[in-house]
């Protein structure tokens, strides 16, 4: 089968032509920052940080859903993970992660039920075979996530599974930009936007925001050549003081994003304050289960108790987060703390800005 | 994570679809979606197709970026 839409986006011969082209017309020392962990992967894999002229600096943000899941609710999925009729479904990544006293991984080795799976669907499957059992899905993840698992919950409504709740812990992507802005000692020039999470809000959910603060922005895709592309269009307009939204994704994500994803969503989920690791919380950054499906919400079906959280001792996940800091300025980064033994969850998840730096950045 | 890679959709049953990934078949629910046919390329996020690439788009997508890099080698 031939891959579409993918070969021209990894040529190599374009992009050193669009490198060419930012080395001509990069002259002043900005700061450009991606919120996607699978941005942060992209550019770390490609190399294209090393290609970049030292004018630009690119740095991670709070885009990797994982790193962003505060403590409390690390450890609230542990304390769930140990009531005794519970099977908790969730996305791999998320075992790792510290919390204040276990992980998931532990919790699973001590005789938890955790069994990772790779759709909400496969959570809906597990409960239908086990009906003595209560499933708990832990819903983290953006706006790409969001609505998969709205949708699953409707499904469970339609199929009357009455063993079946989602811990909400998704939050959402523009609130957090604002957060970025508004926070001092945080400079950032521009944004490269997510792709995936645009495909389902479109252009128009970031348009209030960039008329607001009037800085740079750009939609990208995941291929070496879509990230460049954005590089040099914030590039270009910062260099002519012309800062706008544009949109270099056009092939995947549209004005008005997926509208029936949206519906789905906005049907299941009402807006609520949440707290992020690192930025504390946000304003209607985070998404509730509404009252017509509070059926399915394990926040009110368990009386979950977290008697205190701590974030891990020394970790600077929170200040690399916000752009204020680079992995080896942390005091564990490589000598306490790496993959194999990870202290924080920028060092957990694949997407996390310490493991692409661990990996990639020796 | 995001899967990059625009998959086709190689049948339909129920609001399910196949797709093809570089080779495997895999499962996604297409619950996400208005309309999806088979033979469509659709980007899949968590077992769910979240967009139908629309080739117009794809096309003039394909078009700015040879048009950047002509300005490019216009210059060299
Ligand atoms: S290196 Fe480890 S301890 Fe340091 S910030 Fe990253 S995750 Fe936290």
């Amino acid at each position: 089968m031939t891959i579409k839409h993918i070969e021209e986006y990894r040529d190599p011969d374009t992009s050193r032509k669009i490198i060419d082209r930012i080395q001509n017309i990069s002259k002043s020392k900005i700061r450009i920052m991606e919120v996607c962990g699978t941005h942060t992967m992209s550019i770390f894999r490609s190399g294209i940080r090393a290609l970049l002229p030292n004018t630009i600096s690119l740095l991670s943000g709070p885009g990797c859903p994982v790193c962003v899941t505060a403590q409390n609710e690390i450890d609230a999925f542990i304390e769930l993970s140990r009531v005794d009729d519970v099977i908790i479904a969730t996305f791999g990544d998320i075992l790792r992660v510290p919390g204040t006293q276990s992980t998931l991984q532990k919790e699973k080795g001590y005789g938890g039920d955790i069994r990772v799976v790779y759709s909400t669907f496969d959570a809906l499957d597990i409960a239908r075979r086990n009906p003595g059992k209560r499933i708990v899905f832990l819903g983290v993840g953006f706006e790409t996530t969001a609505p998969t698992i709205a949708a699953s919950i409707i499904s469970a409504n339609e199929m009357g599974l009455d063993n079946f709740f989602v811990f909400s812990a998704h939050k959402l992507v523009p609130p957090a930009l604002e957060a970025l802005l508004e926070t001092d000692n945080v400079r950032i020039d521009g944004f490269i936007l997510p792709g995936h999470v645009s495909v389902i809000i479109g252009t128009k959910a970031y348009t209030p925001l960039f008329e607001k603060y009037k800085i740079p922005g750009a939609v990208a895709g995941f291929e070496p050549i879509d990230i460049l592309q954005a590089v040099s269009l914030l590039i270009e307009q910062i260099e002519s003081g012309h800062p706008r939204l544009e949109n270099a994704y056009i092939r995947a994500v549209t004005f008005d994003g997926n509208k029936k994803a949206q519906k789905i969503m906005h049907d299941v989920f009402e807006t609520v304050d949440i707290n992020w690791r690192g930025m504390g919380t946000i304003p209607k950054s985070g998404l509730k289960i509404r009252k017509g499906y509070a059926a399915f919400d394990a926040q009110r079906e368990f009386d979950i108790l977290v008697p205190y959280s701590k974030d891990p001792k020394g970790c600077a996940c929170g200040e690399i987060l916000t752009g204020m800091k680079i992995p080896p300025e942390c005091i564990l980064y490589k000598k306490i703390c790496t993959p194999m033994d990870p202290v924080g969850p920028c060092m957990v998840s694949s997407e996390g800005t310490c493991a692409a730096y661990y990996r990639y950045h020796s | 994570m995001c899967l990059a890679i625009p998959s086709k959709i190689v049948k339909i049953e129920n609001n399910m679809g196949t797709i093809d990934v570089a080779g495997a078949r895999r499962k996604v629910s297409l619950l996400l979606l208005e309309d999806a046919i088979v033979g469509d390329y659709v980007i899949v996020h968590a077992g769910f197709a979240l967009h139908k690439i629309d080739e117009s788009a794809a096309n003039e997508a394909l078009k700015i970026l040879r048009e950047a890099v002509s300005r490019v080698e216009g210059r060299d």
